[in-house]
This record gives C-alpha cells, sequence and structure tokens, in this order.
C-alpha cells in the first residue's frame, strides 16, 4: 500500500549478486595469477602463487555465501529488504552529487567543486536559504584553502579560476 | 619491577612538553571530540583524513596530534548516544542503552560525567599497561626473524576469523579481498606486476588510507542518510557541582571499573577491538549485576561499563601495533600507515632506534586523555550544538572532507573515484553484515605478510617445517592455527559433551 516502503530489492538477492561477483572476480584474478607464475619455485613460491591461492579462496568462501544465501534458515531475513524506495531515493541523493562533484573536480579543481556541491546539497537536499548555503560553503572552502594550500602546503587538485588567482 | 620503563617515560614527558607539541595535542583532541561526535567519521577516517597534514611535521608532533584524534574521538562518540540516543561511533552503541534514558530522566550530566571519567579510567588502564609491558613485548621480539614473524601475523588474521562474531564467510571474504587489493601492483620480493590488466593506476597498487576513507568514511554517510536521521536531543548541563557529586559516587562501582578495564585491555591486545569490548563490558555488569533487570532503564553502571571497556580497548589495540607492528584497531592500523609514511619502521627495533618518539608517544597519551576529559566536560555543550546543523551541511562538508584526503595520499584524482567505489562498497558490506575491519587490516599488512612468508621459504628452501622448526615459532602457528580452527573444535567440544543433545545449537553465527 505505502509504495514509500516498498523493498526495491530483497537481501537475498544482493547477497547473491554480491558473492557470484566475488565468485568471478576470484576466477578471473586466479587465471592472471596463473599466467604469471603460480607455482612453487625451488626458492619458494613464485609471484603469483599467493594471490592465485588467495582468489582461490575468494572464489570457495563466495560459492559458499551462494549456498548460504539460498538456506532455508535466512528464509525470512534473506526475503527482508535491502533496501526500500524511500531509502534508495535518499542514498541515490547523496550519490549522485558525489559523483557529480568527482567529475567537478577533474575540470574545476576541488575547491569550486566542492564549493558547488555544498552549496548546492544544503539549497535543494536541505532547506537552507542560498544565502545562508553559500556563505557556509565559501568559508569552509575557503579555510580549507589557507589550511592546505598555504599553511600546509599539500596542493589540491585546482582549476582555471585558481590559475586567474595565480595559484 | 621495572625502574627503566618509568625513566624512560620521564625521559618522554621532557621531549613532549613544549609549547608546540602541547597546542597540537589540544587541537587534536578538540579535533577529535569533533570526528566522535558527527556521523559519518570515526576514529580510523578522522586519523587518516589528517594524516596528509602531517607529511610535513616531524614524527613526535605528527603521532602526539593523530593519536590525540583518536582520544578525542573515543570521547566524542558518548556524547552523542547520551543526548540524542545516537551512537557518534560503533563502539559507543552500548553506552546508548542506559546513557540516553538516563538523560531523558535529566539526568545527562550525571551520564556525561560518568561516560567521560569512565573513559579516562579505561584509558589510564591501558596506558599503564603499555607503558610496562610494550617493551617487554619489544624486548622479547627482537630475536624475531621473518618465520617468526610470518606467524604473529598469521595468528592476527587467524584470531579475527576464528574469533569474529560475523558469519565466518564473510570475515574470510572481507580478508582475502584486502590480501588481493594489498598484492596488486609491483610485487616487492620478484619486482613483477600483478594484477593491474594495463592500467596505470594501478602500478601504485591500492593505498590503505584511500580504502579507509572510502569504507569507513562515506559509507557511513550513505548509511546515515538512507536511515533519515533526525536529531532530537536533550539540553547538555554540566556545572561543576554535578561533575564532582557523580565523581564522589564513582568509587562504589570500583569492580565494575575493573572488570570493564580489563575486558577491554584483553580485547584490544587482541585483535577484538573496541566494539566488541564495549558490549562485553556492558555484558559483564549486567551479569554481574544483582539486579541485571534494571539494566537499560538509566543505570550509571550501564554507562561506565562500556565506555570504560571501549577506552581500555582503544588504547591498549596500540600496544600490539608499537611493539610488533601488528594494529590491533582499524584505527591503530590507520596511525601505522602514518609512522611508515614518516619513515619510521613499526616493530621491536622502533623501541631501539627511536626512543624518544616511542616514550613520547606515550607519554602524550598520559597527558592527552587527562587534557581529554578536562576539554570534553568543559566543551560538550558547543558540541552538541554541532549536532543541530542540519545534516546535509554536515553530509556535504564530509563528501569533500574525504575527497581531499584521498587525493592527498598521492595527489591523484583516480584515488578521489576509488574512494568512491570503496564508499558503496562499504554501503553494501555494511548491510549484509560483511566486517570492514579484517578488509583494513589486510591491506595494511598483507605485503608484510607475504614478504615475511617468502623470506622464510627462500632461507628455509621451500620447507614449510621452519614454523615448527624451534619452540617459539612453533607454538605462535600452533596457537594461531587452534585459534583458527576455534569454532570447529568449540563445537566439537559441545558435542562430546552432551552425545544426545538432539539438534546440534546454532551458533550466533548467522
Amino acid at each position: 500500500m505505502n509504495r514509500e516502503k516498498d523493498a526495491v530489492v530483497s537481501r537475498r538477492t544482493i547477497e547473491l549478486i554480491v558473492a557470484g561477483t566475488l565468485a568471478i572476480v576470484g576466477i578471473g584474478l586466479a587465471i592472471s595469477n596463473w599466467k604469471l607464475g603460480a607455482s612453487w619455485a625451488a626458492d619458494g613460491p613464485q609471484p603469483g602463487y599467493f594471490p592465485f591461492m588467495l582468489s582461490v579462496m575468494l572464489t570457495l568462501a563466495s560459492l559458499y555465501g551462494i549456498f548460504d544465501a539460498l538456506r532455508e534458515r535466512h528464509g525470512a531475513r534473506g526475503d527482508a529488504a535491502f533496501v526500500e524506495r524511500a531509502q534508495l531515493v535518499r542514498v541515490l541523493q547523496v550519490l549522485v552529487p558525489t559523483v557529480l562533484f568527482c567529475l567537478g573536480t577533474e575540470f574545476l579543481g576541488i575547491y569550486v567543486a566542492g564549493f558547488l556541491l555544498i552549496t548546492g546539497f544544503m539549497r535543494w537536499i536541505g532547506t537552507s536559504r542560498w544565502i545562508t548555503a553559500i556563505a557556509v560553503a565559501l568559508v569552509l572552502m575557503a579555510s580549507l584553502f589557507w589550511c592546505f594550500e598555504i599553511q600546509f602546503q599539500v596542493p589540491m587538485p585546482k582549476g582555471p579560476i585558481e590559475d586567474r588567482l595565480g595559484y | 619491577m621495572d625502574g627503566t620503563a618509568i625513566e624512560s617515560l620521564l625521559h618522554g614527558f621532557v621531549v613532549l612538553l613544549t609549547l608546540k607539541n602541547i597546542l597540537l595535542m589540544m587541537l587534536g583532541i578538540i579535533l577529535g571530540i569533533f570526528v566522535g561526535v558527527l556521523p559519518g567519521l570515526g576514529g580510523p577516517n578522522g586519523v587518516a583524513l589528517l594524516l596528509p597534514l602531517t607529511f610535513t611535521m616531524d614524527p613526535t608532533g605528527a603521532i602526539v596530534l593523530l593519536s590525540c584524534i583518536y582520544w578525542g574521538a573515543l570521547f566524542g562518540g558518548a556524547i552523542t548516544s547520551i543526548l540524542f540516543n545516537i551512537p557518534g561511533e560503533a563502539w559507543s552503541v552500548a553506552t546508548t542503552f542506559d546513557g540516553y534514558p538516563m538523560a531523558q530522566q535529566g539526568r545527562a550530566g550525571e551520564a556525561l560525567t560518568a561516560a567521560f571519567t569512565a573513559s579516562f579510567f579505561g584509558a589510564l588502564a591501558a596506558v599503564l599497561l603499555i607503558t610496562f609491558l610494550a617493551p617487554l613485548v619489544a624486548r622479547f621480539a627482537l630475536r624475531f626473524g621473518p618465520p617468526e614473524f610470518f606467524a604473529v601475523y598469521f595468528l592476527t588474521f587467524c584470531s579475527f576469523v576464528g574469533m569474529g562474531k560475523e558469519a565466518r564467510h564473510k570475515i574470510l571474504i572481507s580478508m582475502l579481498i584486502g590480501f588481493l587489493l594489498a598484492a596488486v601492483g609491483m610485487d616487492t620480493v620478484g619486482g613483477s606486476l600483478r594484477m593491474t590488466f594495463g592500467f596505470s593506476d594501478l602500478l601504485r597498487g591500492f593505498d590503505f588510507l584511500v580504502a579507509v576513507i572510502g569504507l569507513f568514511g562515506l559509507s557511513e554517510i550513505l548509511l546515515t542518510m538512507e536511515e533519515k536521521l533526525a536529531f532530537e536531543g536533550k539540553q547538555a548541563k554540566l556545572d561543576v557541582k554535578v561533575v564532582w557529586r557523580t565523581w564522589k559516587s564513582l568509587p562504589r562501582y570500583w569492580a565494575t571499573l575493573l572488570r570493564s578495564a580489563v575486558a577491554g585491555c584483553w580485547l584490544g591486545i587482541t585483535p577484538g577491538g573496541a566494539i566488541a569490548a564495549s558490549f562485553m563490558g556492558y555484558g559483564l555488569a549486567k551479569r554481574f549485576s544483582r539486579d541485571p533487570d534494571s539494566f537499560g532503564t538509566g543505570r550509571i553502571e550501564g554507562v561506565l561499563a562500556p565506555e570504560t571497556a571501549a577506552h581500555a580497548a582503544g588504547t591498549s589495540a596500540l600496544l600490539p601495533m608499537l611493539a610488533l607492528g601488528i594494529p590491533g584497531s582499524g584505527t591503530a592500523a590507520v596511525l601505522l600507515g602514518g609512522l611508515m609514511i614518516w619513515g619510521l619502521q613499526p616493530g621491536p627495533l622502533l623501541f631501539v632506534e627511536h626512543a624518544d618518539f616511542v616514550w613520547g608517544l606515550i607519554a602524550s597519551m598520559y597527558l592527552g586523555n587527562i587534557a581529554g576529559l578536562i576539554l570534553v566536560l568543559a566543551t560538550v555543550p558547543l558540541f552538541a550544538a554541532i549536532l543541530r546543523v542540519p545534516f546535509p551541511t554536515i553530509a556535504s562538508s564530509v563528501i569533500v572532507l574525504c575527497a581531499i584526503g584521498a587525493y592527498a595520499v598521492h595527489g591523484a584524482v583516480f584515488d578521489i573515484w576509488l574512494m568512491v567505489v570503496f564508499g558503496i562498497i562499504g554501503y553494501v558490506f555494511k548491510k549484509l553484515d560483511y566486517p570492514l575491519a579484517p578488509l583494513a587490516l589486510a591491506l595494511v599488512l598483507g605485503d608484510r605478510a607475504e614478504d615475511a612468508f617468502r623470506q622464510t621459504m627462500i632461507a628455509s628452501r621451500g620447507s614449510l617445517g621452519v614454523f615448527w622448526s624451534n619452540s617459539l615459532v612453533g607454538s605462535i602457528t600452533t596457537l594461531a592455527l587452534l585459534l583458527l580452527f576455534w569454532p570447529v573444535l568449540s563445537d566439537i567440544v559441545k558435542r562430546l559433551r552432551k552425545p544426545r543433545g538432539g539438534l546440534p545449537t546454532e551458533a550466533a553465527s548467522s
């Protein structure tokens, strides 16, 4: 009835996806390391030996994970929601801006991208007024700039605006 | 018993007592409380975020700053638990059980004072232990060669799998992922490239700081957003009279404090960590109480016990890190990473080659906790006010901080993307009850464990018998295997005891 509470996906499905992915990754890594040389030479293991064994163990443990997720005794817990619709929306509300922020960092530098992220987030996800959002973001990013670039001289990715200002 | 420890400690105080170090200490504690109060920032990633700032500092100042952040975070977690019923840190979950009811009854001041004092007591017990035990362990460990070191690493990993509370296969998977990530990139013994699949960004391998910031920091923001936390806190008023009255009542609970301190120290040294310790402390207090049913309704012991244990565990986790180079907790792992960045090789030789540094650090544990207790009592209202800042403001600022922290490690934008990926992995793993600490631990220790193993194999010409070649390494290896198979062994013992017990009891492994 209440669509907000609808399960987007069950816990069991995600358990299976995670374990399945890990099993496939395990197999892929095992093959890669086998090619590198995973046997036991006269002076001990070859470079691929350890990662090979680890990949094999990862595959086996993940296969057990698949078996475990399908077992009866997890029934009720497995059917429970991994994430409800409203929850997923809220998670995406953070995740999508974060990805945009990373993209922005590539082109605008971290300070400008950070300023945009904080302002936008406070205005649209939160309920702050424009003036508050801009003021908070400006003060925060300026103090970070002062702290990293000037005080501790740890350079951050910068974009065209800092370029103009001579940094 | 050992006069040299006290002498070295006094020397440590001399090293420490410069104006700059004292200021760094205060700064660290304030930042730490801040980190502990904010949901989404915690001990491990708080320290990881500030690590880049210390690259240009001298190691003593740097470790004082970072370890004080850790003490501050341990103190800070209690504030949100008691006033807002929201644990700022996983290790303060148990504090909410009785802390919040106390605050609801208008006894917030009493609960806070009890929590901070208990934390202080727990830390003090652990620091005393470190002062006298760590040099002995280090001296003993000077005899260690590669086989012994590998055996100790092996012991750490096995105790995680054998003693963990989560499903075994999930602990194992988490640890294996950590090992595999550690192995990516240049092979440290032979120099060949492993698992880079032609990506030049992977040549460096995965840095554990980037992983920690994503796994513990960003994922926490995602989870907090999902839960849609509403901060509705109780008022925080702390006047001197309440503090004094609470202090006067504390000696009555000496047994609870002592029990929790011992349990905490034990779990801190063996990698059980502060989280397990806080629950164990609470459980012990309840079991030994004459009136166990009243727990959860606002009993002061219910605050004292978990806080003492968590702080004792958090502090004593530094003992194996200093003496053996093996971190007992996530935060200790990050500090260990810091030591390596400053060019200090953690392990027994640290006590010989960098005595100033080690004893300065131990001295800072004493002073840091005293300063922490005073500062936290004085600043509670301020930090409680921070939680009234709307969460979107906090969340977006923390994301920016995480990105800056991830970038600063190697100066690579690629690492910011990696941090986001780790954040998503951390979110999914936490929801599915995969533990994250084994992943971080394996990522830090993976290379060193492999090096130790391969050096051993080169020396022994590929014979595994070397791990039982003398009584020392043999007993460590055997103990490790015992711990690894402990769940299986205890099952067998249980079944032998009651042969007709019907169905075997399902352990709390699911």
